[in-house]
């Protein structure tokens, strides 16, 4: 699996808009909202986790705006 | 001059980006995203539209598309370059250009005629223009807001690589304000305005952005 995420510092409005829809659901104690994007892949043996970075950072992820985190299940 | 202008699936400003090379008095050459074939065409324009339907991100398929590894492989060359808005965003996918195009704030989509400041004349798409002058293009996008680490902003800025400022008000929260940048040696420009929708008082709001099209045939911008 690849989680991608918007970097820390990167504006999220998609994310402050949810966090908001929040507020008029009556939901109260939620802080910040980020969104991000959940890849599922499925791999056979051979695929490394070198090569998923390199699928994540050249395509599922843009390493200007995002980061990401491989997980295998 | 031969000009190509690509098409990949979803674009939508191909024919008018050809009509202004048209007007510029060039000649377009319709080129196809899966070809590995530039048809030895002078110049290429990325132009608008939502390629792949912005999956994943803006640009970010075309961006690995077969054509662009010629675009790629031509502009290490010196062949000038131009990315208007989706382009803009495959340029910088394609890592012809630094930085990245984001969501709006506030995540409305602008559509308006955008005043533009030109900051820079110094590139092949803009040596018509005059740096400090100010040009009215439509401007259509949701994901229009410019966004790099603070060293890149540095770096552009005081290379005089930002080549357009948004004027008035910053319509999608764009670092800086910048509406286009250039490579380094000015030869690839990225943009999200729509200069080739104002190419004629009849379909625009000015006749501005014809410049952009007849700058590149010149050929006598100097690298930055």
């Amino acid at each position: 699996m690849v989680d991608v995420m918007p970097k820390p510092e990167i504006l999220d409005p998609q994310g402050q808009a949810v966090a908001g829809a929040l507020v008029r659901l009556g939901v109260a104690g939620v802080g910040d909202v980020r969104q991000g994007k959940h890849f599922e892949l499925e791999v056979d043996d051979s695929v490394d986790d070198e090569t998923l970075h390199r699928v994540a950072g050249s395509l599922l992820a843009n390493p200007v705006i995002e980061d990401w985190v491989v997980t295998r299940a | 001059m031969r000009i190509g202008v690509i098409t990949f699936p979803g674009t939508l400003d191909d024919v008018d980006a050809a009509r202004a090379v048209r007007y510029a008095g060039a000649q377009p050459v319709a080129l196809w995203h899966a070809d590995h074939d530039l048809q030895g065409v002078d110049a290429v324009i990325v132009p608008g539209g939502f390629s792949y339907g912005d999956y994943l991100r803006a640009g970010a398929i075309a961006s690995i598309a077969p054509i662009m590894t010629e675009v790629v492989a031509a502009a290490g060359r010196g062949t000038p370059v131009l990315g208007i808005c989706n382009g803009f965003q495959i340029l910088c996918e394609a890592g012809l250009l630094p930085g990245a195009l984001t969501r709006n704030v506030g995540l409305h989509f602008v559509c308006r005629d955008q005043r533009l400041r030109v900051e820079s004349s110094a590139t092949a798409w803009t040596g018509d223009l005059t740096a400090g002058e100010e040009i009215l293009v439509p401007l259509k996008s949701g994901e229009g807001r410019f966004v790099a680490d603070a060293a890149t902003i540095d770096q552009l800025e005081g290379d005089g690589r930002v080549v357009f400022r948004y004027a008035g008000v910053n319509p999608n929260g764009a670092m800086s304000a910048i509406a286009g940048i250039s490579s380094a040696d000015g030869r690839v420009v990225g943009l999200m305005p729509h200069p080739e929708h104002a190419i004629d008082a009849l379909t625009g709001p000015s006749q501005d952005g014809l410049a952009l099209f007849t700058s590149v045939l010149q050929g006598a911008a100097s690298p930055v």
